[in-house]
């Protein structure tokens, strides 16, 4: 690894040749304001102009986001020059911006009001034209402001990143440029996925997700049976908007949260993912066994469900016919959970917590409904369920564990748990479709080879004599190598799974934003760890229970045994099996 | 792509593969789409992206920078007022403010019959004749609000017919 000697604020370092600036700065322990860019570069390009400093060898200030290291270099962060420099470009950018901070959902995460505060910027310093307030807010999952945007471009670079994409771009020139989807159309009308990626990185309120909160609060004052369900992914992330160290695990104040929260039953998601795998892993076999379409691909994630309709619908045929598990879930407790339990469905109120905004969008499909209702009624965001709690009183980080509700729908195996994590489905696939074909239980369930965060990932097991290839990916730039693979008719896989977000739920569209400028105790190579520990968390409660196989989940047979009959029965096809259509890509 | 006819799908696809090996063919796509058909609506700039891979909001985000561009069919005569530094100083706001009055339309649209277009320039290079208008590539140097009906009627009486 080359090196050059630099100077910073007089102390000289050695650091790698072709970091820029910000990034050598970063490493030796500085922190220059920045605002723009993110994550390796995801921005425009030195467009906010926040990061000025002086470097000798360049003329005038430098945007140190984008200008490299040299041999020699003395940066110099406190010059008055560049301090005055830094506070001028951020009032620039405030003095066009909608500044009704009390109202913006990215309140207490605004980057943009972190650098103001940092740089001392003033009110009021240069007053002129301002972009006009468009909301976009037609889909049920994620909204537009242009009156908060400062066309950083973090939002495209990422649609690019994640799933080779761009639905949002920058439009028109000048003080008249926006970001939108193609013909400052709205996003409904637009092939997005509503992964809300976009929204985990704006800095700003532009991008933000649609809440539903006042929905949960309406159904409470309507005397609703409200019950919640919880997906994986959000016990290992929630922690971290009550300022615990990420990849904190807090399943159990989670739960003692959600019943203090007034809802009356509070269930894991996991229950309906073991049964999630029952349903799968036997249409899977049944697949294999009867010359069904192969590969076939899960169909948990509505990000990569969104992309299949709009880009791959001829690939449907491929797709898992199954329900997500919180909506297989929605469909269980609206039908048996009720009937034991002499509930008339229409007063059940079914809210799920999820590391996502898609699934905002998904439940509302017309395939998943039974009987005129709704699976699900409303989704909140692990974000969401932070600000809930945060309202009600309650200190969380002061919550004793407690334990989900656990009548006839509440146990939940190692197997479910890992479901929110890149090549969770898989594994616990495998660990069911293992038992199935040989009837007997694999002697390590922990399958490695499709654990990581490997774009793809590949492996082969040999399950009672016949050899199943299967392949994990996640964003759809990596998904996209596999489904031209099954276009071509050259793909070699029995199962694929498949998750939007890069990373899988764990880094989901709805979880807590991981901003570096806001975790000072974590590493400075947060945005590249933080998956992995988020997920280790998750493999920690898999490693915990004492049942890591759905199959074993003894409500789950019991479920069967008096009320589905078995798996893929006409009956379970009823309640968690759902279909899929090509979409049009844009609505003219 | 409803809105297409067969033989415009053919054509554009052929101008796209024209410029396949390029690194960066946008730009030479999108222009020779603008010289066919003088403008390039959301529908071909789909087809543009089904074929290239660039993405559509990209794609629309180059032709609304580039005045070259357009979204919408221009009129049978452009009329382009130059508002360069030189012709604005000369008063080239009122020239074009008499020609939307007159017109009735905003720079940037087209009259309904199709006729005209008004387009606002910036700096053509003919400052020593400033305030200029440009009008299907002949220059009208020196203009005045009172000239400014004259060239309307010039134009209006040769209708459709050259």
């Amino acid at each position: 690894m080359a090196t050059v000697n630099i100077k910073i604020e007089g102390v000289p370092f050695q650091v790698e040749a072709g970091m820029t600036i910000l990034e050598a700065a970063k490493a030796c322990g500085f922190e220059i304001p920045s605002l723009c860019t993110y994550n390796h570069g995801e921005c425009s390009k030195g467009s906010c102009r926040v990061c000025l400093v002086e470097a000798t060898g360049a003329r005038g200030l430098v945007a140190s986001c984008v200008y490299p290291v040299a041999e020699g270099m003395e940066i110099i962060i406190s010059s008055p020059k560049a301090v005055a420099a830094r506070r001028a470009s951020v009032e620039l950018l405030l003095s066009n911006h909608n500044k009704n901070c009390q109202q913006c959902d990215k309140n207490g995460k605004c980057e943009l009001l972190h650098v103001a505060q940092l740089t001392g910027a003033r009110e009021g310093m240069y007053e002129g034209s301002k972009t006009p307030v468009t909301i976009d807010r037609l889909t049920p999952s994620i909204q537009r402001d242009t009156s908060k945007c400062v066309l950083c471009g973090r939002c495209i670079e990422r649609c690019k990143n994640a799933h080779g994409l761009a639905v949002l771009g920058f439009e028109k020139r000048g003080f008249n440029t926006i970001v939108a989807p193609a013909g400052n159309s709205s996003f409904a009308d637009s092939p997005c996925l509503l992964c809300g990626q976009c929204v985990s990185v704006c800095p700003t309120g532009a991008l933000t997700e649609v809440s539903e909160i006042e929905k949960v609060d309406a159904a409470m004052k309507a005397g609703k049976y409200v019950v919640v369900q919880t997906a994986p992914a959000v016990r290992a992330a929630l922690g971290e908007e009550f300022d615990m160290p990420i990849g904190s695990l807090v399943t159990g104040k989670m739960v003692a949260a959600l019943k203090r929260l007034g809802f009356k039953k509070v269930f894991d998601t996991n229950f309906a993912a073991d049964l999630t795998i029952m349903e799968e892993a036997t249409e899977l076999l049944g697949r294999i066994q009867n010359g069904g379409a192969l590969p076939m691909i899960t169909s948990c994630s509505p990000g990569w469900i969104n992309y299949c309709e709009y880009y791959y619908g001829d690939l449907i045929p491929h797709v898992s016919s199954c329900k997500s598990p919180h909506e297989m879930f929605g469909a269980i407790l609206k039908s048996y959970y009720c009937e034991k339990n002499g509930i008339d469905p229409k007063d059940m109120f079914v809210v799920s917590v999820m590391p996502c905004t898609a699934k905002k969008a998904e439940k509302e499909r017309e395939q998943l409904q039974n009987n005129g209702m709704k699976d699900v009624d409303a989704v909140l965001t692990t974000r969401e369920l932070a600000k809930l709690i945060k309202r009600s009183g309650i200190i969380f980080n002061k919550l004793p564990d407690e334990e989900f509700d656990n009548d006839i729908v509440g146990e939940y195996t190692g197997a479910g748990v890992i479901f929110g994590v890149t090549g969770g489905v898989m594994e616990a696939a495998l660990r069911t479709a293992a038992y199935k074909l040989t009837g007997e239980e694999l002697a390590d369930v922990e399958l490695h080879d499709v654990r990581g965060f490997e774009g793809i990932k590949e492996a082969s097991y040999n399950l009672g004599g016949t050899e199943v290839k299967v392949a994990v990916a996640h964003g759809m730039k990596n998904a996209k190598v596999l489904l031209d693979q099954i276009r071509a008719g050259k793909s070699e896989y029995a199962f694929i799974e498949i998750m939007g977000c890069p990373g899988g739920c764990v880094a989901g569209g709805g979880q807590p934003f991981v901003k570096p400028c806001f975790l000072p105790n974590e590493d400075a190579d947060i945005l590249d760890t933080y998956k992995q520990k988020r997920a280790n968390a998750l493999y920690a409660e898999d490693e915990s229970k004492s049942i890591r196989v759905s199959h074993q989940n003894a409500q789950v047979m019991e479920l069967y045994a008096s009320y589905l009959g078995e798996p893929n029965s006409h009956k379970a096809h009823e309640l968690l099996h759902t279909g899929y259509a090509a979409k049009e890509r844009f609505k003219h | 792509m409803a809105h297409l006819s067969e033989a415009a799908v053919v054509k554009i696809n052929e101008i796209c593969d024209r410029y396949i090996d390029e690194k960066t063919p946008l730009m030479m796509i999108l222009s020779d789409i603008q010289k066919e058909y003088g403008y390039i609506p959301l529908e071909v700039q789909e087809l543009v992206s089904d074929r290239t891979g660039i993405s559509v909001a990209e794609i629309y985000g180059v032709v609304t920078f580039y005045s070259f561009f357009s979204l919408k069919p221009k009129g049978k005569y452009i009329i382009g007022c130059c508002l360069g530094t030189a012709c604005y100083v000369k008063g080239a706001q009122q020239i074009i403010d008499k020609f939307s009055e007159i017109l009735g339309i905003n720079p940037g649209e087209t009259t309904e019959d199709g006729m005209f277009t008004i387009d606002a320039l910036r700096c053509i290079g003919a400052c020593g004749i400033a305030p200029a208008v440009s009008i299907n590539g002949k220059v009208y140097p020196k203009m005045t609000i009172d000239s400014v009906p004259k060239v309307v009627a010039e134009y209006k009486a040769l209708g459709g017919n050259n």
